[in-house]
């Protein structure tokens, strides 16, 4: 009897959103799979023919998936690289003894708020139209131009973009990892007259290790995901020489109607997410063992 | 005070102000017009005109847009804190194979990016409306039951750690004695005692779904339906570019997040910090 209600409790407090989670996660994750093994056009009346793993095979001769997947990879690292200076040279910035700091760090925190189709939108002008006319009038036109329209360029600005979307966020993390940092080892390399990049150098980075990881797989993940920047900035042009992987799983399916080969490209997506994250669990849990 | 620290003061303001300068082009040249405009950008506007506001608010259904976000944000949140914060709570007091099962499948499918699953969902919940005959394609009830099933698995996770780390079973135990049922027990105090996770909680899914496009592109086709990154989206590809009303369009939409950011500031930077780190 006691056991019964145990168990009428336990389905009153599950059930409503493991019904919503299955129905919404787990059943469309596996249909997934089951798609990718299929040749569609996502119209209904038409068949499905079953391929194997036919999908998976053509992959690699796909050009266009290699282009994208080599753009990720670069947008990526310049991202990280991008994202996590700025972001510790804000938290440095700061977490100075200033009076400012407080309405500083509000205002480099908040383009982060901003979502992402909005702020490529924003950028859209100040590159197309307020980049022309400030090179016209300053005569810095081998900066000022309209990058969207350079096919290398184009890949430099979504990196800009996003570094001004995330740099405020990783601030967050770094602003954490710096006041965990204790004063005593601070002032006791002051007394030992260190420089402050003696102090940044061999005192601050080392002892930030833990936020650094932190931030670099979020970096990492952010700009692997990356969608709507890419859309409303460059919409993946000019000529793909801007369609990062999730957009072009998107234009995939729904803009050439290849669902099955689509399909196929996401999974390989989900797969490629699923082993950095882990990645980064398993490390960060390693350093907290060692620490 | 001495002055090398006032100019270090004021170069700081200084480099946040160029930083935010992307939001003052958008802003000033949202009242100039089309000559002004391309006179000078970066210059303050001559007149302020609404003119483009009142022009981009009626392009892009702004009120209907803000109506349409701010109900469908509100209810999905209110169903995710009570959802997931009542499941959470469960599986961290039930100590068997099958809510560990249930918790570890909720974490890993956060792994999930939403590109795999988003066609097979729209295919799944199209079968769901033809053969049950509930409608969850192009309603709003649909996508706010979707947002409720892709957020739950980051919040039951942070709940669920919250429990464990914070609430007090003896707390639990001492009313169970006293005849509380588990739902009077969970709602009256364990939930109290949720509160700053369920700050956190709020607050990500806030922005998430706010600024959410691309499940509402996929899931809304209704004009009338649209959410703000919707109509933006829309505003911007049915009409060639004039940029001072995109720019007016562009600034309606960042007022309800800058008001947001104003009178929530804290929370919101406690909450980023920690739902990054865990």
């Amino acid at each position: 009897m006691a056991n019964k209600m145990t168990k009428g409790w336990f389905a009153l407090f599950t059930v409503p959103l493991l019904v919503i989670f299955v129905t919404v996660v787990i059943i469309p994750f596996l249909m997934g799979i089951y798609y990718s093994f299929f040749d569609w056009d996502g119209i209904g009346a038409n068949p499905m023919v079953f391929v194997g793993l036919e999908n998976y095979t053509q992959l690699f001769s796909d050009q266009r998936f290699l282009d994208s997947a080599w753009l990720t990879v670069k947008f990526t690292i310049l991202a990280l690289i991008s994202v996590n200076i700025l972001g510790i040279t804000f938290a440095l910035l700061v977490t100075s003894a200033l009076r400012t700091v407080n309405a500083a760090r509000a205002m480099l925190f908040m383009p982060n708020l901003i979502g992402g189709l909005i702020l490529g939108y924003i950028w859209q002008f100040i590159f197309t139209d307020a980049f022309k006319i400030i090179g016209e009038s300053t005569g810095f036109g081998g900066v000022f131009f309209n990058w969207l329209l350079d096919p290398d360029y184009a890949l430099y600005a979504l990196v800009f973009v996003f570094t001004w979307q995330m740099a405020g966020y990783m601030m967050i993390i770094y602003i954490a990892g710096i006041q965990g940092i204790s004063n005593e080892i601070i002032e006791a390399a002051k007394i030992d007259g260190a420089s402050y990049w003696q102090k940044l150098r061999k005192i601050t980075l080392p002892l930030l290790m833990p936020s650094i990881t932190i931030s670099m797989f979020l970096t990492l993940s952010f700009a692997f995901k990356i969608y709507d920047v890419n859309l409303s900035l460059t919409g993946g042009g000019p000529i793909n020489s801007t369609e990062l992987f999730a957009l072009h799983i998107y234009n995939e399916i729904f803009g050439y109607g290849n669902y099955g080969f689509g399909q196929a490209k996401a999974v390989i997506f989900f797969i490629v997410v699923a082993v950095v994250t882990l990645t980064q669990v398993y490390i960060t849990k390693k350093r907290e063992v060692e620490m | 005070m001495n002055i090398s620290k006032i100019i270090k003061e004021l170069l700081l303001l200084l480099f946040s102000l160029v930083f935010l300068s992307p939001v003052y082009i958008m802003v000033v040249n949202s009242f100039k017009n089309r000559q002004e405009l391309y006179e000078n950008v970066m210059a303050l506007p001559e007149q302020f005109s609404l003119q483009y506001y009142i022009d981009a608010m009626d392009k892009m259904n702004f009120l209907t847009a803000l109506g349409n976000s701010l109900f469908i944000t509100i209810t999905s949140v209110i169903f995710i804190v009570a959802l997931s914060s009542m499941t959470a709570w469960m599986l961290a007091r039930t100590d068997n194979k099958l809510s560990k099962f249930i918790f570890m499948t909720f974490i890993a499918t956060m792994l999930i990016p939403f590109q795999t699953l988003m066609m097979p969902l729209m295919q799944f919940m199209d079968t769901i409306s033809s053969t049950l005959n509930i409608q969850m394609l192009n309603t709003r009830g649909g996508l706010i039951y979707m947002h409720i099933g892709f957020n739950a698995g980051m919040a039951v996770f942070l709940y669920h750690g919250f429990v464990r780390s914070t609430v007090p079973i003896s707390l639990e135990e001492a009313a169970t004695i006293d005849g509380c049922s588990k739902l009077g027990l969970f709602w009256k105090i364990v939930f109290p005692i949720l509160k700053p996770i369920t700050v956190t909680v709020i607050i990500l899914n806030v922005i998430a779904i706010w600024n959410d496009f691309l499940l509402p592109s996929l899931t809304l086709t209704d004009t009338a339906l649209r959410t703000i990154p919707l109509s933006t989206f829309y505003f911007f590809g049915e009409f060639t570019i004039q940029w001072n009303m995109a720019m007016a369009g562009l600034t309606l939409t960042v007022i309800p997040v800058v008001i947001f950011y104003v009178f929530a500031q804290k929370h919101i930077i406690k909450g980023i910090g920690e739902g990054a780190v865990k």
